[in-house]
């Protein structure tokens, strides 16, 4: 399984990772959990948009996963990695064509009202496929959802649409929102998409801008004595420093998605009563990869692009950049992914010497002053780890005689660099795995996509093989032939090297030993909570 | 009382030219940083070309820049700050919410500088060049040579995380359910290390201005002709020497108040206070065009406020001012 290879790897990294994982066994799955009490988490940011129905992010689901739930969460043991949620059961046409949900039964609203069938035939054709921000291309072709009794949903896609795919994309965007509350005007402008009602374990209670999210016991809540926790509060820290005092001074609980940086980690580990976890983020994978313009013409020479890939010491980077919280890369597919990931691909050792021949070969001779040629190179913002290896890589291409200048943004003028006015060389980001390739990694690769789409193949690199790859897999129905044909795509991405995947990492929490059932599946910080407790 | 009328009239009408070139001017700045709020929401969800377009559009960020600048202080005319996009609400409110927590950090900011840094300037004037004197003067200076988030983030060490005599952060207690006294209270508990963390950068600044005009005034005659009288040191100090000192630092309390806007968007970010700083910076950091306009205009009109008022208090406490600006 994805998590012990984790934890093995981890281990080997380093001391204070030894320190954490062995601090594992006494999460405690074993003990009774406690009923009651106020849990106080920390929140680094406050969406916008609370509705994980139209925006299916994780800034999104830290706080509205515990009110709205999705059709079926991610876990450990389940099979095909899912545990039921909304629905108890799915099943596949043999055609491809439909998609039959069996829904839970004695599920009530926040406000009281019965959950059925409606509920999800509204929230798939009204919000997930035409507004939601994953759903817009996963459900492109959903084109009814029948609704024959008040348990049943069946989906109806318009072309043959692969399970597998509709399987792995449940847990991050089937959130399934009231349709007797969102059916009356816009739904962008429902005010519950600031106040959420949801069927799940909590109910939004209040929200003070800048200060704290409150929410509270859903005591209607279907699953046996759940929840646990009477509260959950969501204290706003804005600075990253913050929360680590706020664990130490004993005001906050837990700090989720590293909020704690790496560096204070070694130091937090070692304060009595806190301790640092490294699992429960399986499902959320993200990859450090540097995206290349083709249209550079030294760039668009498989030399160039094999040399750099050479050029980079990825143990390196793991080690000193994320402090061995990280794995080194294989491919586009992270190592941790239970289905698709394949070792069996070409690898670029870290070998500067034949780094050197490479570009020697494709006719980039060194000039008087050494240097072979210059680029831009553009960190993403988003990370302190992105930004630390953009330095990192400078270092590394110029021992191969490439002069890369390094250009900051902040995270808006970013996005806008790199995937609109394409006015890069190179850049450095950090693209989500979302447990299913189609979801948001093919298109890192894919030719013909619009310009101004983030995390997309915005370098106009175009081969039609990989392309036809990517097409037939989509409409690939049987599960197994069609992750034989991603391992391949992995095989023809990592050849090709239309970008390099450098390292794969997950978030860290930090939490006071008292809290219970902490990180009890692969996208704990994103699911509900219902069984986390606290020790008085 | 007449006198500080006509001033207050001229200073309005001055002030609405003073608004309407810091509204256009913010304006075009914010259009030359690179990338629009949509590509600041996208950083969190991504999205296709469809998704995108579509929002553009719903933020009206597909007219022309010449339009939306029309459109808003068309809008401004009717005294309507328009709709933020990153908090997707009024920006009167999301402003109004913020505005008093910023007036009590900036308030009580500014009453301890001003209060502290004259007191100790007093005292180390009342002695030019003695030891208390220079002790002051290097220790002041070394505190405002300080930046306002490393002083931050050592009070917080000491004090919340050590020491745990005060809270780590935020405005008042999460979710507490006091009102009144026990809430005053607990605001004021709150407000301990982040006010000291922005006092104390400008209390160097009163403590050298009142130095160094009671330095001055020692050189004056009627401190000479008080000396002749055969008056007290101390009556000598506080009626004659003090007294002339302060009315300069009467000016500076309104250039500071620009300032102290300014410092308090780092140590309301360090200290998690839910300000008018913070804002300005989150609205920065979301493109949010409309809601940083308002901010600014919401303190300039501040600014532009305490600055009338220190005028007419400075017209009422020196006759000899405000004379040519009124005609009379």
């Amino acid at each position: 399984m994805s998590d012990f290879r984790i934890s093995r790897r981890t281990m080997l990294a380093s001391s204070a990772m030894l320190l954490a994982s062995t601090a594992m066994p006494g999460i405690g799955w074993a003990q009774t959990p406690k009923k009651g009490g106020r849990l106080v988490v920390a929140a680094d940011s406050e969406p916008r948009n609370l509705n994980p129905a139209i925006v299916a992010s994780n800034g999104v689901f830290f706080i509205s996963s515990k009110i709205v739930e999705t059709l079926a969460e991610a876990s450990f043991d389940g099979k095909d990695g899912l545990e039921p949620r909304l629905a108890l059961s799915w099943q596949s046409a043999p055609d491809g064509l439909s998609v039959t949900f069996k829904l839970r039964e004695g599920v009530k609203w926040h406000d009281g009202k019965p959950f059925t069938s409606a509920d999800v035939a509204f929230s798939a054709l009204q919000i997930w496929k035409p507004l939601q921000n994953l759903g817009r291309s996963v459900f492109k072709d959903l084109e009814a959802v029948d609704t024959p009794d008040d348990l049943t949903a069946v989906f109806k896609f318009a072309k043959p649409t692969p399970f597998q795919l509709i399987r792995n994309a449940l847990p991050a965007l089937s959130s399934v929102v009231p349709k007797h509350v969102y059916e009356t005007g816009k739904i962008e402008d429902n005010p519950a998409n600031n106040a959420p009602v949801g069927t799940g374990p909590f109910k939004f209670a209040e929200y003070k801008a800048g200060q704290y999210y409150r929410l509270q016991k859903n005591t209607d809540y279907w699953g046996k004595d759940e929840p646990y926790l009477d509260e959950i509060i969501y204290q706003v820290l804005p600075d990253r420093t913050s929360a680590a005092s706020a664990l130490e001074a004993e005001e906050i609980h837990l700090a989720a998605f590293s909020a704690v940086p790496l560096a204070d980690l070694d130091r937090i580990s070692k304060v009595p009563g806190l301790k640092v976890i490294t699992k429960g983020y399986e499902g959320l994978t993200y990859q450090l990869v540097v995206e290349i313009n083709h249209r550079r013409k030294e760039l668009a020479d498989l030399k160039v692009r094999q040399a750099i890939a050479h050029a980079i010491d990825k143990d390196f980077v793991v080690k000193t950049i994320f402090l061995g919280y990280a794995a080194t890369a294989t491919g586009p597919v992270p190592k941790n992914d239970p289905q698709f990931y394949t070792a069996d691909v070409p690898t670029y050792a870290f070998d500067v010497a034949k780094a050197n021949a490479l570009l020697d070969e494709a006719g980039y001779i060194r000039g008087a002053n050494g240097k072979r040629f210059s680029l831009k190179l553009l960190p993403a913002p988003y990370f302190n780890e992105t930004k630390q290896f953009g330095d990192y890589l400078r270092q590394a291409l110029a021992a191969i005689g490439i002069d890369a200048e390094l250009v900051n943004n902040d995270s808006p003028a970013h996005i806008k660099a790199v995937y609109t006015d394409h006015a890069f060389d190179l850049a450095v980001g950090p693209p989500v795995f979302r447990g299913d390739p189609a979801i948001s990694t093919t298109i890192l690769v894919q030719s013909g996509i619009p310009d101004g789409v983030p995390f997309s193949n915005q370098g106009g690199y175009k081969n039609e093989a990989l392309d036809a790859l990517i097409a037939k897999a989509s409409e690939t129905l049987d599960s197994a032939a069609r992750t034989e044909l991603y391992k391949e795509f992995q095989k023809k991405v990592v050849e090709d090297l239309p970008l390099i995947n450098v390292a794969e990492w997950s978030f860290i929490s930090v939490a006071r030993d008292t809290v219970g059932n902490i990180a009890n599946n692969p996208r704990w910080a994103v699911s509900n909570w219902a069984d986390t407790y606290l020790e008085s | 009382m007449n006198r500080a009328l006509i001033l207050l009239r001229r200073r309005l009408v001055g002030s609405i030219f003073v608004l309407l070139i810091v509204v256009i001017g913010t304006f075009l700045l914010l259009e030359l940083a690179p990338g629009d709020a949509v590509d600041a929401y996208i950083v969190s969800t991504g999205g296709d070309a469809g998704m995108i377009e579509l929002l553009r559009h719903r933020w009206g960020l597909d007219q022309s820049e010449l339009t939306r600048l029309a459109n808003y202080l068309w809008a401004l005319l009717h005294l309507d700050l328009g709709q933020s996009v990153a908090f997707s609400r009024p920006i009167r409110d999301v402003i109004l919410e913020r505005l008093p927590t910023t007036l009590i950090l900036m308030g009580s900011a500014t009453a301890l500088s001003f209060g502290l840094g004259s007191a100790l300037g007093i005292y180390a004037g009342a002695r030019p060049g003695s030891f208390r004197d220079r002790f002051l003067s290097i220790g002041s200076l070394a505190l405002y040579a300080v930046p306002g988030f490393w002083l931050g983030l050592v009070l917080i060490v000491i004090f919340a995380v050590d020491l745990r005599w005060l809270p780590i952060g935020g405005i008042e207690s999460i979710a507490s359910i006091k009102t009144g006294l026990g809430r005053a209270a607990d605001i004021a508990v709150h407000l301990v290390l982040p006010v000291s963390a922005l006092g104390f950068i400008y209390l160097a600044l009163y403590l050298r201005m009142t130095r160094a005009g009671m330095a001055e005034a020692w050189r004056q005659d009627f401190v000479l002709a008080a000396r002749a009288r055969g008056l007290s040191r101390r009556r000598i100090v506080f009626a004659h020497v003090a007294r002339n000192a302060l009315l300069s630092l009467v000016t500076m309390l309104g250039l500071q108040s620009a300032q102290m806007l300014g410092g308090s968007v780092v140590i309301e970010s360090v200290f998690a206070v839910p300000g008018l700083g913070r804002l300005a910076q989150e609205a920065v950091a979301a493109r949010d065009t409309p809601l940083l306009l308002g901010i600014i205009l919401v303190s300039a009109v501040l600014v532009i406020l305490i600055n009338l008022l220190v005028d007419i208090a400075y017209a009422l406490l020196d006759p000899r001012v405000g004379a040519s600006e009124t005609g009379a």
